[in-house]
């Protein structure tokens, strides 16, 4: 943690760094690969992560360099996208075998789960800023949103709260507000492509 | 029957971080649901999962959490100053934290007062 402070602040007397590492960080199953592939298909024409509706569809994290994102007034800033695992406090090799996965499979992907949660958790220290994506249609004052935005705070990392999921009928971005008072909350679809002028505009606001 | 043991402040207080997260698992990982005064930190709380995901086996599947804190409004001068020289002479003993076997424990929510945890049947617990 102190060596994360100084790096940042070695970086504030010395100006910027060419790419910030921005972290998607979240629950399981809240959209943070389906959000990374979206801003890579605007700004590079591809995907970087694969998503499904099965949890823990990511495992490991995965990193996408130079994506090159303009602001609506021209500027242009350059991010190193770190999609990471999403964080959980329970992991159980049966909810895996309803997706029809036979006990083998479930179990080999309940172990690379929870490998995914501990490395997501390890890569907070090297993130620069932190989009934490929640499923605008689910309860946001969970432990684990709470422990996730408590130690970005506790590190002083800047963070924008992405309410994902906002074609879902029952989502509401008034309740992720309303839980997480001090934060800027912007609800997007990441699947449907719906409000991410706004939300490139919010993330240019977030690294200024 | 749950089981609900209780942790005060001063049984942890002198404890680092990893015996502290040990000691508390240690009870979880008996089926045992553990009720700490005080908040864990956000630190505490990250490393509490980390070491969840390291021990999680076929018969221990992690936990659920709960941290709670009384949050006073419009609070005097004065009660801000006598809450933050408690807090330096006793500790951070404010609020509590809920921590449950996931196998027993199915969620927990807060409304954000109260608490309310959700509990598997026993019948599913057999299987």
């Amino acid at each position: 943690m102190v060596i994360s402070y100084f790096k940042k602040l070695f970086t504030k007397i010395f100006g910027r760094k060419k790419s910030i590492k921005l972290g998607f960080y979240g629950p399981v199953n809240s959209g943070k690969s389906s959000l990374a592939n979206k801003i890579c298909l605007d700004w590079l024409g591809e995907e970087m992560s694969t998503v499904s509706k099965v949890p823990h569809e990511t495992r490991e994290v995965i990193i996408k360099e130079k994506v090159k994102i303009r602001s609506n007034n021209g500027k242009e800033l350059e991010f190193n996208l770190v999609d990471t695992p999403g964080i959980a406090t329970k992991i159980d090799y049966e909810e895996f075998m309803k997706y029809k996965m036979n006990e083998k499979e479930a179990k080999e992907r309940a172990k690379e789960a929870t490998r995914g949660v501990i490395e997501s958790i390890k890569w907070l220290e090297n993130v620069d800023c932190v989009l934490v994506v929640l499923d605008a249609s689910k309860d946001p004052y969970n432990q684990v949103n709470i422990t996730i935005i408590g130690n970005l705070a506790a590190r002083n990392i800047p963070v924008l709260i992405v309410g994902n999921k906002t074609d879902l009928r029952n989502s509401s971005v008034k309740r992720i507000e309303n839980a997480f008072p001090q934060y800027n909350v912007i609800g997007i679809s990441a699947l449907k492509g719906e409000n991410m002028q706004d939300f490139y505009q919010e993330l240019f606001n977030l690294v200024k | 029957m749950l089981t609900l043991q209780f942790i005060p402040y001063n049984e942890i207080k002198n404890l680092n971080k990893v015996e502290k997260i040990e000691k508390l698992l240690n009870i979880v990982k008996t089926n045992r649901i553990v009720l700490v005064e005080g908040r864990l930190n956000p630190d505490e709380e990250a490393s509490l999962i980390q070491r969840t995901m390291e021990i999680i086996d076929r018969k221990f599947k992690g936990v659920e959490i709960c941290g709670v804190e009384y949050k006073k409004k419009n609070e005097q001068i004065i009660d801000v100053l006598k809450t933050s020289l408690a807090r330096l002479l006793l500790g951070n003993r404010e609020g509590f934290t809920v921590i449950g076997p996931a196998t027993i424990v199915r969620e927990i929510r807060r409304d954000p007062n109260k608490i309310e945890l959700f509990t598997s049947s026993i019948k599913k617990r057999r299987r």
